[in-house]
């Protein structure tokens, strides 16, 4: 056992360092530490900017354009970058439609897809929740019924991060109603200006447009674009939750966002005094550090098992509840180290441009992450199964 | 980065279960804490022909190994509720010697301690200590070129056992002086070296150890004069990483106790772990025991650092948080098993005991929280 780098591995470490130290823009910076809402251009362009690098998506095998990094590189890259104050500025279909062709689509929807994928050409939103399907995700209504060489959909999709920005949508949709329900799911590919698609706007408690609801209605798409076989949706959906281990848990983010966070209260002043020296502060800090540092520890081992090959399943879940519980307690102190330089509505007043303009918006979408991706509820079940198993 | 256990090291801890679970079970372990002496002086000699007691000493005494391999027998331990002064003698005792006896103090003890002959407590606390440890009031003069040395140390684990103890004495300075600590090398022979022993709640026999007008031979110091308190840090610190260990142990048997627990406790009609409520708490106390896996390797990665603050910094992050966690899976496991659980019959109970002793054993988690804020490296 060690957690020393091998110099090979050091060496990565100082030329990602280095480049991300040249090559992220400022603007990009500042948004990401202040927590504000990156746009679609902020993201394809930074996403191109890293793709020129080869280096965008480094989770991808050789053949496909990955840059055949170790798991250790993968980690090490995440930190720097995260560092960096450089947005992960990941898409949908970097991070979950890439991995998800790569195992199961046809040459013809690789060849098609992954090379745009990587060049941005299409943004992707993920169709899986809908109005009545959310923790139950399986009981999903959508349905899509062969009609010659189409499928035509008809349902409603909800909760569709970025919807508006998109060119396309992996969607699970119905295909049988017989049988186990999550036997009936498939998974398909839409493009988004088909006819039949409304894209409506949510704003979410943070005053942003982030979420969509989608309406389908006798929306028409090509059979070839369906992934896997007829009724292969749900595995393929179980094989994304667990694909992306080492992001789930977000610790190189949260530990750029701890030392932002050390920074602000040492700034800050509490009776005219650095708000660090606070007492009470200071064991928050403190506290949220050791938690950060269970989390980073448990990511390791993770990443050791996974790369001795034993496949993880459900520790995944573990990585997304700790994880999320970090991100969530590190977005709060942000709210209570500003206090009331949180309060202005952002780009409003003279403090809407501050340091802790956007405090209070990361702080409620932050919320949304012990929701989203099977909720926290979700994961103790997927936990409780996999522990209760083992104790019969 | 490694995070694999070697061969050998793997070897240690599937040995250290396997033995314990045949020849150390609930009963057995029982009737050792109701015997007179408290302990099993046969098993620690089998412990010492194992070789447990040897690892993290000087290979020429019969030692091997370091902190990877103790951590795997501790939490062995832990899960089998031994007794015997494991973190007291083999890593607080043979460890002070190890890392600051002079030749001749190594040679007296070291090889007597390997294999399970002899016991060496560490006696550091003081009633108004409470957690720190610079705060010493126990005193030692120069007398006749030896010393004398008179005080109370409390809470010195292992205690009636010892055939010697490491006392940690003042020999200059005012009471809560990192300066002027020192340690010395006391045989528990010695006139004026008295033990108000106890079996403590856990089992394990501990006690106060009175010192009056104890007159030392100059050869009785350990290390540097006044320059003690570096040495009895590492040693703490060395020490939190075994015990975080051990209740590592207590902690994953319960978790696995109480799953088995809950999966065939009927009411109802059906096991209670059919119950979202019941499902949900033990997969919180997954999570604790979780997390404290990983910070134990965390701090056993760091234990020999060689810069003290971050030495320090990793250990008490430990400590901290794996305190509180214990707290939660013990109290947890009692709830989940209900009235039985609160039985003395049950090893529910002695796992609980064994887990509040340890929050407070080196340290509680609020002085170890605001260890690691204070030690924090600055921005």
């Amino acid at each position: 056992m060690d957690i020393d780098f091998s110099p090979e591995d050091m060496a990565f470490q100082q030329e990602v360092r280095a480049w991300f130290k040249a090559h992220t823009p400022t603007e990009l910076k500042r948004k990401t530490v202040t927590g504000e809402m990156l746009q679609k251009n902020d993201i394809v362009q930074w996403q191109r900017r890293l793709d020129t690098q080869g280096w965008l998506v480094n989770g991808w095998p050789r053949e496909y354009g990955g840059p055949g990094w170790t798991p250790t590189q993968r980690y090490i890259f995440d930190l720097e970058r995260a560092a960096a104050s450089a947005p992960v500025g990941l898409s949908m279909g970097v991070i979950m439609l890439g991995p998800v062709l790569i195992a199961f689509g046809t040459p013809e929807q690789k060849a098609q897809y992954l090379p745009r994928i990587r060049r941005c050409e299409d943004w992707w939103c993920q169709g899986y929740s809908e109005p009545g399907a959310g923790s139950d995700l399986a009981s999903l209504k959508t349905t899509a019924v062969a009609d010659g060489d189409d499928y035509v959909i008809n349902g409603s999709k909800i909760w569709t991060t970025y919807a508006h920005w998109a060119t396309h949508m992996f969607c699970l949709v119905r295909t049988a109603s017989t049988g186990k329900k999550q036997e009936g799911i498939s998974f398909l590919l839409i493009e988004m200006d088909r006819p039949g698609i409304d894209v409506k706007p949510i704003v979410s408690i943070d005053g942003e447009h982030h979420l969509n609801q989608v309406f389908l209605t006798d929306v028409r798409v090509p059979r070839k674009n369906l992934v896997g076989r007829e009724g292969q949706g749900w595995d393929i959906a179980k094989y994304l939750l667990t694909h992306e281990r080492t992001s789930i848990a977000g610790v190189a983010d949260c530990k750029a966002h701890l030392s932002n966070l050390r920074v602000a209260a040492a700034e800050r002043r509490s009776g005219g005094r650095p708000l660090a020296e606070d007492a009470a502060m200071r064991l928050k800090l403190a506290r949220a550090e050791i938690e950060l540092m269970a989390l980073e520890y448990t990511n390791f081992r993770v990443l050791a098992a996974t790369a001795s090959g034993k496949a993880p399943g459900p520790e995944s879940s573990l990585l997304k509840t700790m994880g999320t519980a970090v991100q969530q307690t590190l977005s709060e102190l942000d709210v209570e180290i500003a206090a009331d330089q949180a309060w202005p509505w952002h780009a409003q007043g003279e403090l809407g441009d501050g340091r802790f303009a956007h405090a209070m918006p990361h702080y409620c979408f932050s919320r949304a992450a012990t929701i989203y991706g099977g909720s926290d509820e979700v994961q103790k079940n997927v936990l409780a199964k996999m522990l209760l198993a083992g104790a019969r | 980065m490694n995070f694999e256990l070697s061969e050998e090291q793997t070897m240690l801890r599937d040995a250290a279960q396997k033995y314990l679970r045949a020849a150390y079970g609930f009963d057995a372990r029982n009737q050792i804490v109701a015997s007179a002496s408290g302990m099993s002086r046969e098993h620690w000699q089998r412990f010492g022909e194992f070789g447990w007691l040897g690892l993290g000493l000087l290979e020429g005494h019969g030692g091997f190994g370091g902190v990877v391999e103790l951590i795997q027998v501790a939490e062995a331990m832990g899960a089998a509720l031994v007794v015997e002064p494991y973190l007291a003698s083999t890593v607080l005792g043979a460890q002070a010697l190890t890392r600051a006896g002079s030749p001749a103090q190594q040679a007296a003890w070291l090889p007597g301690l390997a294999s399970g002959q002899r016991i060496l407590a560490l006696a550091h606390g003081e009633a108004d200590a409470r957690h720190e440890l610079s705060y010493v009031t126990t005193r030692a003069t120069a007398k006749d070129g030896g010393w004398l040395l008179s005080g109370r140390k409390s809470g010195v684990l292992g205690a009636p056992w010892a055939d010697g103890f490491v006392v940690v004495a003042r020999t200059s300075g005012a009471v809560d002086e990192r300066r002027g600590i020192s340690l010395f090398l006391v045989d528990a022979q010695t006139p004026g070296v008295q033990v108000a022993g106890y079996r403590a709640y856990d089992g394990s026999r501990a006690g106060d150890l009175v010192l009056d007008q104890v007159v030392l031979g100059q050869d009785a110091l350990l290390g540097v004069k006044g320059e003690g308190m570096a040495l009895l840090e590492k040693l703490i610190d060395l020490g939190i990483v075994v015990a975080c260990a051990d209740a590592l142990g207590a902690m994953d048997a319960l978790l696995r106790k109480t799953g088995e627990y809950a999966s065939t406790r009927k009411q109802f009609d059906v096991p209670i772990a059919s119950f979202q409520v019941i499902q949900h708490r033990l997969v919180d106390m997954f999570a604790a025991v979780e997390a404290s896996r990983s910070l134990l390797m965390m701090a056993a990665l760091h234990a020999e650092h060689p810069d003290a603050a971050t030495r320090s910094r990793a250990v008490s992050a430990a400590k901290a948080a794996i305190g509180e966690r214990a707290r939660f899976v013990a109290q947890q496991a009692v709830q989940l098993h209900g009235g039985v659980g609160m039985t003395e019959e049950l090893d529910i109970g002695h796992y609980f005991r064994r887990l509040t002793l340890f929050c407070n054993l080196l340290g509680s988690s609020d002085h170890h929280l605001q260890r690691f804020a204070a030690l924090r490296a600055p921005v």
